[in-house]
């Protein structure tokens, strides 16, 4: 699978995605500027996290409106797959290519803390080898991660499967203390209606060595390498 | 590459972003050579937790640090905090940066070669923070909150650009120095680089990117702007140097260039507005004031801590220290801080030192700051070494080589004979455990006027150690890891409790003398530490620092991912809050691998350091003896909630 990240000022996790992808998966990888449309070469685009533009008017806003964004939906309907991690799910949402928005953290604090994770959906490209119900670890580092959606919104995503992770105890139990954000429904991250784009607040490159203290954001990665098939597409849901 | 430096009098002023832009200066100095950052480091100090000002002070500069730092993508991952009245009206914020850079590509702060264009680059520059090293270098009395606009403000993201920018126009190859615009901006910068080549300097001043019209050339000069940086590109390639600032969208304007005369001539439009020798700038003058011990300090060595009744529950003093802000967790701090981003923290914050991988070899590095203002107010000389000797202590601890040190050196006014006195004393310590342990001491900063409405804070040099360990394998940590490990004490029994934490927290004393540091013997101890973890014998190590064997056992208990207690026993003395509270220097509380104990036996009998068996892992509590009798015997959840919770029940 051939992996872009992309790069817009101001992100961070860029060189951490890069190094997962390239060194602990041995999977081709390269660096995407903002300012490229041109996606035909990846199977899969990874926004990583950071403050893109500085986070300047809202979290996000700016990178959703970059020409590499605007690229998305083409690439998407050509059959690629979208991974946003923290900022990148910010921008995801911003660009509308996920619903619902991410909000200034309940607790009005940058939170960076380990967290688990219930797997609600396993039936997307990104989380295929995860069996349903899960509790997966992998920590969290934002300001502004409480996810927010209209009440309507809420519903389509349930009726339509697109909640994939929730915030959690240690045993799986969504509970308002494991919520580190505030977070409608202890919401960590969704896909669109596709299975194809997928948003989460965490950081699964964080957790993809033991040295890091944890190797269950790789299921995400396994997950997604599972998922490729042989005209080079990724399988949809 | 490390360096500390301070920030504390704009950070009084305005906290958040007096904090951010401390942050913002050390990731500058860093970058600035060459080396990325991959590690911030923050030593804080506040006055009396339950005065109002301090938790605005608190929740301020913890904001500020967090703010620059995450955004910029610099993991945040030690430091300090502690408490003491002295500072409440003075804090002290001293932020230390690590950074790596190739032996081969560190880049200097030089103006070399006649001719080479000189380049302004990255942020504009405006009015802010015009005076603001004055400021700085002033003492503050009651109307210092008006000083307000001397303040920098930060931009973490520009910062961020002007790393990326930075480190691609030093690949090119065609940048021949580089400095960043600190303390008094473009004046210090086009000084201090010609200076150091011998060179000169031409500056046109219209042509310096600005945010504010109809500034002075005065005010160009000496704004403190922030990520701002000079740089001196190789003649003929300045095409290189201007796409890669337009590629990360930052302005590289050529503002003049290097010349053969010692001199900084500076213009503007054309108009010769300042024509200086570069060294009557760059060279600091040699004073020699008088220097006098404190008249008090005789009084205060006399004082016996012994002459106080010792505690009527054990029980309670020992969670009452563990819960004091100074000693408890301080996850409230470091939970706003992003710790992990480069993907290299292997020790996140909560041990003794943090540690940190370097990718594509087996090495790590570990590094730790500290500093002690009571001990170096009752004894400046000892104090200083002390905290050069406990940094290296921390960094020993996590199983690392102590390779060098950074200072940061916080007093009040030097112009009173008995603060420089003790600047001196704490110097000549420093340096003395410095030779003793083979440390050299490669850079820092000195914090004078330290001081409001004639109120100096207590003397206090911060000293950041940053060790090598060849096998990160062998990276240790403080806690307790299981049932049945035997608990061994390594270095001397001697102990006091002058100066401790114990005195200060339960009967607001600080007088007496200190336990004596035998430099030599230090040595001996870190050496066999060392030597006992790169043998594999050790599953935790811990320095015993403030509040004694007590809180070094009770913080070696909780501060892991599941509590575990321990029962020990240590010797008989003149008296168990002693044994149990007081501090000394070279102590660390060892556990030993299961079925271990022969071999580290051996070893500790081959190195010759004072060192004795006192107890063994294990159980739901903490309970200790001294010459026999119990003293001490709590749950370990009821130590972890007095550690866990102690500092937001007292802050926030």
């Amino acid at each position: 699978m051939r992996f872009g990240v992309v790069v817009f000022p101001g992100t961070w996790s860029d060189c951490d995605f890069h190094y997962v992808i390239g060194e602990v998966l041995q999977q081709p990888v390269k660096y995407v500027w903002h300012r490229d449309r041109n996606l035909a070469e990846f199977d899969c685009i990874v926004l990583p996290g950071g403050f893109s533009y500085g986070d300047y008017l809202r979290a996000g806003a700016i990178a959703g409106r970059s020409p590499v964004v605007e690229a998305l939906p083409e690439f998407v309907a050509r059959g690629g797959v979208v991974l946003g991690s923290c900022n990148g799910f910010q921008i995801l949402c911003e660009a509308g290519l996920l619903p619902g928005a991410l909000m200034r953290n309940e607790c009005l604090q940058y939170r960076c803390q380990s967290t688990h994770l219930l797997v609600e959906n396993t039936d997307t490209a990104f989380t295929r080898g995860i069996r349903p119900g899960q509790v997966l670890r992998m920590p969290i580092s934002h300001g502004e991660g409480k996810y927010h959606a209209e009440p309507h919104v809420l519903a389509t995503l349930k009726k339509q499967n697109q909640i994939v992770l929730r915030y959690c105890t240690e045993d799986g139990g969504v509970t308002r203390a494991a919520n580190p954000n505030g977070s409608v429904e202890n919401i960590a991250g969704i896909v669109n209606d596709e299975g194809t784009v997928f948003g989460l607040m965490p950081h699964p490159e964080r957790a993809a060595e033991t040295a890091m203290g944890g190797t269950d954001g790789l299921m995400i990665f396994h997950s997604l390498l599972g998922s490729l098939v042989e005209d080079g597409s990724v399988l949809k849901r | 590459m490390f360096k500390i430096e301070s920030h504390n009098h704009p950070s009084f002023i305005e906290p958040f972003q007096g904090a951010a832009t401390g942050v913002g200066g050390i990731l500058r100095d860093i970058f600035t050579m060459g080396a990325r950052p991959i590690a911030i480091l923050d030593s804080l100090r506040f006055g009396d937790p339950d005065d109002q000002k301090t938790k605005h002070l608190v929740n301020g500069v913890v904001a500020g640090i967090s703010w620059y730092g995450n955004c910029f993508g610099c993991p945040t991952i030690g430091g300090e905090i502690a408490f003491d009245p002295s500072y409440a009206r003075n804090p002290l914020v001293n932020v230390m940066c690590l950074g790596l850079v190739r032996r081969d590509r560190v880049v200097r702060a030089r103006a070399e070669g006649v001719g080479n264009p000189v380049f302004y680059v990255g942020n504009k520059t405006g009015r802010d923070g015009i005076h603001g090293a004055s400021m700085a270098s002033a003492t503050f009395d009651e109307g210092a909150e008006e000083r307000r606009p001397t303040v920098q403000v930060g931009d973490p993201f520009t910062e961020k650009l002007l790393l990326e920018a930075c480190l691609e126009a030093m690949e090119t190859g065609a940048v021949v120095g580089i400095q960043d615009m600190g303390a008094a901006g473009l004046a210090c910068c086009t000084s201090e680089m010609p200076a150091r080549s011998g060179t000169g300097m031409d500056v046109e001043l219209s042509r310096v990117p600005q945010r504010e019209t109809e500034m002075t050339p005065y005010e160009i000069l000496l704004s403190e702007s922030q990520e701002r940086m000079l740089l001196v590109a190789e003649r003929g390639r300045e095409e290189e140097v201007r796409r890669v600032f337009a590629k990360w969208e930052l302005a590289a304007v050529e503002i003049g260039r290097v010349t053969a005369e010692p001199e900084l001539c500076v213009r503007m439009h054309g108009e010769v507005v300042a024509r200086v020798p570069v060294d009557a700038l760059a060279a600091a003058p040699v004073y020699t004031k008088p220097t006098e011990p404190p008249a008090e300090l005789a009084e205060l060595a006399r004082f016996d801590p012994l002459s106080l009744p010792p505690p009527a529950d054990y029980a309670v003093a020992l969670s009452a220290l563990l819960g004091s802000p100074t000693i408890a967790s301080k996850e409230w701090a470091y939970r706003q801080y992003d710790q992990q981003v480069g993907l290299n923290t292997l020790v996140l914050p909560g041990s003794d030192a943090a540690v940190l991988r370097i990718k594509g070899t087996p090495r790590a590095v570990a590094v730790a700051t500290d500093g002690n203002g009571r001990q170096v107010a009752l004894d400046p000389r000892a104090g200083g070494a002390l905290a050069l000797c406990e940094a290296a202590r921390n960094v020993t601890c996590a199983g690392a080589r102590p390779l060098g040190a950074t200072d940061c050196l916080n007093f009040g006014s030097p112009e009173r004979p008995e603060i420089l006195w003790q600047f001196a004393e704490a110097v000549e310590g420093i340096a003395e455990a410095c030779r003793a342990l083979d440390i050299p001491v490669v850079g820092g900063n000195v914090s004078f006027y330290n001081e409001t409405s004639g109120q100096a804070i207590l003397p206090t040099p911060v000293v950041g150690v940053a060790g090598l360990l060849e096998d990160a394998e062998l990276r240790t940590t403080q806690w307790f890891k299981a049932d049945g490990q035997r608990i061994a004490l390594l270095g001397p029994e001697t102990v006091s409790l002058g100066g401790s934490e114990y005195l200060w927290t339960l009967h607001r004393r600080r007088a007496g003398r200190l336990a004596p540091l035998d430099l030599e013997l230090e040595r001996r101890v870190q050496t066999a530490c060392r030597a006992a973890i790169e043998a594999g014998l050790v599953a935790s190590a811990h320095d015993c620092a403030e509040g004694g064997i007590g809180v070094a056992l009770a913080e070696a208990a909780v501060t892991g991912p599941q509590p575990i207690g321990a029962e020990v026993s240590l010797p008989p003395s003149v008296r168990p809050d002693l044994s149990l509270f007081g501090e000394g220097p070279s102590r660390i509380v060892v556990t030993v691998s299961t079925g271990r104990e022969r071999q580290f036996e051996a070893l500790m009998a081959e190195s010759a350091i004072p060192w004795t068996w006192i107890g063994t892992v294990g159980g739901a509590r903490l309970s200790v003896q001294v010459g026999g009798q119990p003293i001490v015997s709590l749950s370990v959840a009821r130590l972890h909630d007095a550690w866990r919770n102690g500092f937001e029940r007292s802050l926030v």
